[in-house]
């Protein structure tokens, strides 16, 4: 047996409430990390993942202390090492990749000097042998032309290579250990797929043994050999990949594998109600016995003790057995589409192009537009009352930019917009009426930023409804009581802050106020990808719910294919403001696809260990439309020649309302993904 | 890491109760209690003080010229044998007067020009703002003192100078503030609902602005008094007799070595408010989350 590198006895974490007691963050962790071993932790946000990441490296967050047991390295607790030892062996043995890779790189300073330092800092190479090392790690972590990227500053990189940047530099020490809290969180699904490949290479590659913390077990399907399950700040379950994820023997890592949305199967993923307790507030019987779908007496009367099954895992749970028997939780049922009314268009798009540019002086003077190529041009669309399309593309692409014509925010540059067949929506917000204001609403994407941190939760939803209606009194405090209960929450919410709320609470007051005016259609600018997928589950649970009841229209726009998959009727494909597909779902998730459809598809994490992403473009986007050709020719693996660089592909329908933007024949299309889906 | 342990439940709050909250978050701390005891302690014996003096502090007494503290002159007498600690205790009266209104005034239309500009942008806070740069450039004291040698020292102009000289920086600041919470999308969200632009300013922007603008207030208050101070020091503050700790102190000056005494009352006097004004900033900031470097992450 290999000697582990980090050993994790019995450690427990917390902090002192202000009633002097000691609640803990973490409790009884015992872990240990071999060489050239990658694992997978997992849970919901405040299970105590990058607390017990972070206590690896020696570090706790200001206010934690050790309540008991010790975390050794190479054989040496990290909390009794002296500062020296402590530097010494951060970034050098053990390295951290943070989240927000953006933010952890000095705005200030070229990539080259960044990473250079964090040569400097673990060897005694010369100013040229750093250098070569510095283009060495660029190189390792895929980045094409590193003398270019030297010089380049943080903002000038996508998100994807900002976070290269810092895998690099965290490369530059030759760790034993790299600790990656949550590295691809935040990022496209592409781009996502591609840091993961990356870094399942270079596990490979340098032997470096890995901890990758995550919520998505999708993510750490990809790059884990061993997989624990936490919640609530204590290991529930610890297994080979494999199994965990083909066979989960704990009741909370099943629901976690429930909730994320897969490709095959357009249904709403099943939801696990409830919230982790607070440090402290697991009392004396199993800390899931609340959450959990076979709670008995027992479990709340005693805490399960980590115990091994027989196929070599460890399990906190009275009932591991029981786990594999538990029935599939049902899901909501969806709208039924086929008594959509298809002449009964609530939005329709002719031939509408949107740009943010500005027009200059001269151009004022002038009277003419700015000859620039629009952010978003050439669409044609139609949405039909009550059905859910799906706007899907990363990020640049410019679905935002289409919810904000249709708010108002930005009328667009040119073509029409026309609402309920009569009205037209080429105005802005100031211009339009009430009523028309009123029908439309808007979800944001972070509901952090979509919700004003002074106003209570009262106050947010009153809003809509004295604008609206003009309700006041206690007619308004009861519409608002009715609002929270159509979002599932309780009426003392109505007195919370933001900041006391939890992130998927949050989401849900977003929801309410926008459902407070009533509208007849919603758009949801990726309302969970901010969310745990736990989280993500039960918000598209209450869409779907909403939408039965209401018959609301909504247009869903993500950068998540499994997620709109799991919502939308129709999907809408974009790349670069620019419509690659459009059609009903089912065929859209079929053979043939478009090239650009067929990279999104690739890259979406299913948590299965057998599944391969299938990486066939490059996951830099590019920053401009293109002047002429297919807007994603610069990208698509199918590139056939001079045509897609010079010519706007045609749209070649498929029937049954879908259509495909490009010049390569749909039978040929169909023949290659055919072949290649057999190859891998 | 969720902040679980801020998750509790709350009564409705009214303005009073929000005011009652900072508070106790502000004494909370040490150094913002002590901030708080000394900013009260001055207010007060600052409306008291004309009840409570020992002696009247025109009282000219040619006998007792330069004594030290004794148990009649607790902190002695000064060059005409005026008793200081009567002295220093009216001392203050004038300075946080003319301070504490200029102090109002100049957040006033500092943050409403600033949120203004924030809001409007274009030309018009290009260059609004370049004006406001160079305004930033002037030696402010020479500045003061110009006006004061123009105009003169009655407390109606010093309050309308140093209301007017202090209120440029806060449109800076307030500019910025509006600049931070306009591209949020909680105004996003308002705007694409269709309320006024009043609603806008009021009810989204306003409150998040206040607590970035009533730290700023109490920075410019110490700073103000500071100013006020140094005009009186120079010698074209309040006119005498009023007593003010700036004249005492620049007063006892010459006499120094041979009275401190004279000196060392006014100087602790000015030096504890202006500390107790700062420790009480600094507390306000942390108390309504602005200081968020500080801010432990459980």
């Amino acid at each position: 047996m290999r000697e582990a590198l980090v050993q994790v006895k019995n450690l427990g974490i917390g902090f002192t409430s202000q009633a002097k007691l000691a609640l803990p963050i973490l409790r009884n962790i015992d872990l240990q990390i071999r060489e050239g071993e990658t694992i997978g932790l997992v849970g919901e946000s405040g299970c105590g993942k990058s607390t017990l990441a972070l206590a690896m490296m020696g570090y706790l967050k200001s206010g934690l202390r050790v309540l008991e047991g010790e975390s050794l390295f190479r054989g040496c607790n990290v909390f009794d090492m002296d500062k020296q030892t402590l530097e010494g062996i951060r970034g050098g043995e053990l390295a951290l990749i943070p989240q927000n890779a953006g933010q952890s790189l000095t705005p200030s300073a070229r990539i080259g000097r960044q990473i250079d330092e964090s040569v400097k800092l673990h060897t005694d190479f010369s100013k040229k042998e750093r250098h070569d090392r510095v283009i060495d790690l660029l190189l390792q972590v895929r980045l094409p032309q590193p003398q270019e990227l030297l010089k380049r500053y943080p903002h000038e990189l996508s998100g994807g290579q900002q976070q290269r940047v810092a895998i690099a530099m965290a490369l530059a020490g030759e760790p034993d250990v790299l600790l990656l809290d949550e590295p691809t969180t935040g990022l496209d699904v592409t781009t996502q797929a591609h840091i993961l490949e990356l870094l399942r290479d270079l596990a490979t590659e340098t032997g470096t043994a890995m901890v990758y913390v995550s919520h998505d077990l999708g993510a750490i399907a990809r790059v884990s050999d061993r997989i624990v399950v936490m919640y609530a700040g204590e290991f529930v379950l610890e297994g080979s990949a494999h199994q965990v994820l083909k066979r989960p023997a704990h009741p909370y890592a099943r629901g976690l594998l429930l909730s994320i949305p897969r490709l095959k199967e357009a249904v709403v993923p099943a939801s696990m109600p409830g919230l982790p307790p607070p440090p402290g507030g697991a009392g004396q019987g199993c800390a899931f016995a609340d959450r959990c779908p076979m709670t008995e007496q027992l479990c709340r009367d005693k805490r399960p003790v980590l115990e091994p099954t027989a196929v070599q895992e460890l399990v906190r749970c009275h009932f591991p057995e029981r786990v594999e028997q538990l029935p599939l939780p049902e899901s909501p049922k969806r709208r039924d589409r086929s008594n959509l009314d298809e002449l009964n268009n609530i939005l329709r798009f002719d031939n509408v192009a949107i740009t943010y540019a500005k027009p200059s002086i001269v151009d004022q003077i002038l009277n003419r537009q700015p000859d620039v190529t629009p952010t978003v041009d050439k669409i044609d669309l139609t949405i039909y009352r009550g059905e859910t399309v799906g706007l899907v593309g990363e990020s640049g692409s410019g679905k935002s930019t289409i919810l904000r014509a249709i708010a108002g925010l930005l009328p667009p540059q040119s073509g029409t917009i026309t609402y309920d067949g009569t009205k037209s929506l080429n105005t802005s917000v100031g211009e339009r009426e009430k009523d028309l204001l009123r029908s439309i609403q808007l979800i944001f994407q972070n509901p952090d930023a979509s919700l004003n941190p002074r106003h209570t939760v009262a106050e947010i939803l009153a809003q809509p409804l004295r604008l609206y209606f003009g309700l006041s009194g206690d007619e308004l405090r009861e519409r608002c009581v009715t609002l929270l209960e159509q979002v599932r929450l309780r009426p003392d919410y109505l007195e919370r802050l933001p900041s006391q709320l939890s992130g998927g609470e949050k989401q849900r007051v977003a929801v309410a106020r926008a459902f407070a005016a009533e509208p007849e259609l919603v758009l949801c600018d990726e309302v969970t990808s901010a969310l745990d997928v736990s989280v993500q589950a039960a918000v598209l649970h209450l869409l779907t719910q909403l939408q039965v009841n209401h018959g609301t229209t909504y247009i869903f726009v993500s950068h998540d294919l499994a997620v709109v998959r799991a919502l939308a009727d129709r999907v809408a494909v974009l790349y670069q403001g620019r419509l690659c597909e459009m059609g009903p779902s089912e065929n859209v998730y079929r053979s043939p696809s478009h090239p650009y459809t067929e990279v999104l598809l690739g890259a979406v994490l299913e948590p299965d260990p057998d599944a391969e992403p299938v990486l066939a473009a490059e996951d830099a986007v590019d920053l401009f439309p293109p002047a002429k050709g297919c807007p994603f020719h610069r990208r698509c693996p199918r590139h056939i020649g001079d045509i897609c660089d010079n010519e706007t592909p045609p749209w070649q329908p498929t029937g049954l309302g879908h259509a495909i933007r490009c010049h390569i024949p749909l039978g040929e299309l169909r023949d290659m993904q055919y072949q290649s889906a057999t190859t891998h | 890491m969720m902040t679980t342990t801020n998750i509790e439940y709350v009564k409705k709050k009214g303005v009073f109760a929000g005011f009652l909250t900072v508070l106790s978050a502000m004494i909370s701390r040490s150094s913002g209690l002590l901030g708080l005891t000394l900013v009260a302690f001055h207010i007060s014996l600052a409306i008291v003080s004309p009840a409570i003096t020992p002696y009247d502090f025109k009282d000219v007494n040619a006998q007792i010229i330069l004594n030290a503290p004794s148990y009649e002159h607790l902190f002695g007498t000064d060059s005409l044998g005026r008793d200081v600690l009567t002295r220093t205790m009216l001392g203050g009266r004038q300075a946080l007067l003319v301070t504490t209104i200029a102090t109002i005034l100049a957040i006033t239309w500092g943050g409403f020009l600033g949120v203004l500009l924030g809001l409007v942008g274009g030309r018009l806070d290009e260059f609004l703002m370049r004006i406001v740069d160079a305004f930033l450039c002037l030696p402010w004291i020479l500045v003061l003192l110009l006006i004061v040698v123009m105009v003169g020292s009655d407390p109606g102009v010093l309050i309308a100078t140093l209301g007017f000289f202090y209120g440029i920086p806060v449109i800076r600041v307030a500019r910025a503030a509006t600049h931070d919470v306009v591209a949020q999308d909680f105004v996003t969200a308002a705007r694409a609902r269709g309320e006024s632009r009043s609603t806008i300013v009021w009810r989204e922007l306003a409150p998040n602005v206040l607590d970035v603008l009533l730290v700023e207030g109490a920075m410019r208050w110490s700073w103000m008094l500071l100013a006020f101070s140094s005009l009186s020091f120079l010698g074209f503050g309040i006119s005498p007799p009023t007593p003010d700790w700036g004249m005492m102190i620049s007063n006892s000056l010459s006499i120094m070595s041979l009275a401190p005494w004279t000196a060392l009352a006014p100087v602790v006097a000015l030096s504890s408010l202006i500390i107790g004004i700062n420790l009480s900033a600094d507390a306000l900031a942390k108390a309504v989350g602005i200081d968020r470097a500080q801010k432990a992450p459980i």
